[in-house]
């Protein structure tokens, strides 16, 4: 078949495309596809290397300690003592995750409802941008803000006993940190509440107080609930605040109360990759660390994991 | 908030309408006034939506507000029970009056407003919650005390939907069908014993039969309620209301459209024998 182009000239139809545009159009599809592949790749390297590191320090306490795996059940989290109690560094993290939760639930879902349903644009464009530039505000900061300012000048007025350093003013700290994350995701999920509901509800002469708890706040349900976990994960693996604040660098014994200093499972992972608890090239001491960091990593999956359960359970639709 | 430039007058001596212009010419015996609106105007932000307008509205009767799209009908219908408040930047000057008080006057509260001039909107909005939930909804937040099960029982009644949902008053009201949603939204804005129920285009979102049982709802309700509902459904008007306010928009230089009430009278009125050309016009479908 010949058809006439434009010229008026008879050349053959030709409808498959310029060859050059084509294979630009293939070397960009190969160039995204390589970025995501890499992504993968390096996640999974992640894995297999902690999961390696990790056998290799089981292996060699129960090959070279005397305690052998007890080791791991021992007094106290000391790794250049050959004395690695899980239970120690757990309860640490988990101490100062439920003080942090403790301080941004209120705050991050208070600071929520009042942007979502009770701030007035104006102040809403103001007091949105302020909040997420407490979320930029370098971890490390909050650490000396917690040793210089929580303690000395908050918990050792109301309890005199507080050490230097403590999981509470961690806890605090980490709080604080995490309270941007929470109020952000649960006011998105708060915005994304149909205008039809609340204008119902004020319809029925609720007030304001009514419309957001008993209206706006279980239809985001699972979008409050995804950023408590989302606040939760971030606690757990919160490195710089604890390292800094939380106290006992060289190692710790377990300590049930939160106004003493005490390593969590990342105080305990920083202090050994740097050198500060002055471990001498003892291998399974070093190889604690990704024992330990696989650990975590197995801890906000699971949460991650349930986060996602939850959420599909509580979804409302609307 | 809305801003005021008059003073609220306090209980004007005044149920009964003896302006011409607001009043229906014809013979409809003269309920008592529930609304007495003066020189209404509402604007948002620099938009002035609605100008200078003055409406009685009538004890048990349906009044409905019709007119082309942008014609304010549904702006004045908020100013009723105070749900532009919600709207940012929305202004109402003039006079709201409700059994003599100034709606929009300093010493009201919209929360108190809305427990007794109820509403029902265009799409069915039932919380994602149970049928039951969804009828308790308003007497909790008023903190009334008395038996709720009587309560959802009689208030589903009245919407024509106990016999339909009184086996699964705990599932969720997102259930139901449209027509059912919408009937449960009604049957929710009476379980609070409403003065008036405001209905914005009820069923715009409707089959043909939902509307129909809708229709008929309303014209049971009038016995109970005061009606002011807004359509775009002529027919449905004509069907149902004993009063209808034609709204018409004009278009300014700047193509600025501001509503304003062109005609009110008995709906027989307006519907045989309307005394502007706009209107018949209108009615008669040749504009809009």
């Amino acid at each position: 078949m010949q058809a006439r182009n434009v010229l008026g000239t008879s050349a053959p139809l030709d409808l498959s495309g310029d060859p050059r545009r084509l294979r630009k159009e293939r070397n960009v599809r190969w160039l995204f596809l390589s970025a995501a592949v890499f992504t993968i790749l390096v996640s999974v390297a992640i894995v297999l290397s902690l999961v390696g590191e990790a056998v290799a320090f089981l292996q060699s306490i129960a090959s070279e300690i005397d305690e052998g795996l007890g080791s791991l059940m021992a007094d106290g989290w000391f790794p250049r003592r050959d004395r690695f109690d899980l239970r120690t560094i757990i309860w640490h993290t988990l101490s100062v995750s439920i003080i942090a939760m403790l301080v941004a639930t209120p705050l991050g879902l208070g600071a929520a409802v009042y942007l979502s349903e009770y701030a007035r644009p104006g102040v809403r464009r103001v007091l949105k941008p302020v909040l997420e530039v407490l979320a930029g505000i370098p971890s490390v900061v909050l650490g000396y803000f917690a040793l210089r300012f929580i303690t000395p000048d908050i918990l050792r007025n109301l309890w005199d006993t507080a050490q230097q350093s403590n999981l509470m003013a961690a806890g605090i700290g980490v709080g604080i940190l995490i309270i941007p994350l929470v109020s952000s995701v649960s006011e998105d999920a708060m915005q994304a509440v149909p205008r039809a509901l609340r204008e119902a509800s004020y319809g029925l002469g609720a007030k304001k107080w009514h419309t957001s708890v008993r209206v706006v706040f279980p239809a985001a349900l699972s979008g409050i609930v995804a950023a408590l976990i989302l606040g939760l994960s971030r606690a757990i693996g919160e490195t710089m605040v604890v390292a800094i604040a939380a106290g006992a660098t060289g190692g710790s014994l377990l300590q049930l109360n939160p106004l003493y200093g005490g390593q969590t499972m990342t105080g305990a992972m920083a202090s050994l990759a740097i050198g500060s608890d002055q471990v001498a090239g003892g291998v399974a001491a070093f190889q604690s660390l990704f024992f330990v960091g696989l650990l975590l990593f197995l801890m906000t999956l699971v949460l991650n994991i349930g986060s996602e359960r939850l959420v599909r359970r509580f979804r409302q639709r609307y | 908030m809305p801003t005021r430039l008059e003073p609220a007058p306090v209980m004007v001596e005044r149920m009964v309408s003896s302006d011409p212009a607001s009043s229906p010419s014809t013979s409809l015996e003269s309920a008592p006034v529930i609304f007495d609106i003066r020189g209404l105007n509402v604007y948002y932000r620099d938009f002035h939506a609605v100008a200078d307008t003055d409406l009685d509205i009538h004890q048990n009767e349906i009044t409905a507000l019709i007119g082309p799209s942008g014609c304010g009908k549904s702006t004045v219908l908020r100013c009723f029970n105070r749900m532009n408040d919600l709207i940012d930047g929305a202004r109402v000057e003039g006079r709201v009056l409700y059994h003599g008080i100034d709606l929009y006057g300093p010493a009201v509260d919209a929360v108190e407003v809305r427990r007794r001039i109820g509403m029902v909107f265009q799409k069915p909005n039932p919380f994602p919650k149970s049928i039951y939930d969804n009828i308790v909804f308003g007497p909790k937040v008023a903190g009334w005390k008395g038996n709720l099960d009587d309560l959802v029982e009689e208030s589903l009644r009245r919407a024509a939907l106990w016999d339909e949902v009184k086996d699964k008053l705990e599932s969720s009201a997102l259930d139901l069908s449209g027509g059912q949603q919408q009937r449960l939204c009604i049957a929710r804005a009476i379980a609070t014993s409403p003065d008036v129920v405001l209905m914005d285009e009820p069923c715009s979102a409707l089959d043909p039969i939902a509307t129909y049982r809708i229709e008929t709802l309303m014209r049971e309700l009038k016995e109970r309620y005061t009606i002011v509902v807004v359509t775009h459904n002529m027919q449905q008007a004509a069907r149902v209301s004993d009063r209808t306010a034609f709204f018409s928009v004009d278009v300014g230089t700047q193509g600025q459209r501001t509503g304003r009430l062109v005609e009110y009278d008995s709906t027989d009125q307006v519907f045989t024998a309307p005394s502007l050309k706009e209107t018949e016009d209108y009615i008669t479908g040749r504009f809009g």
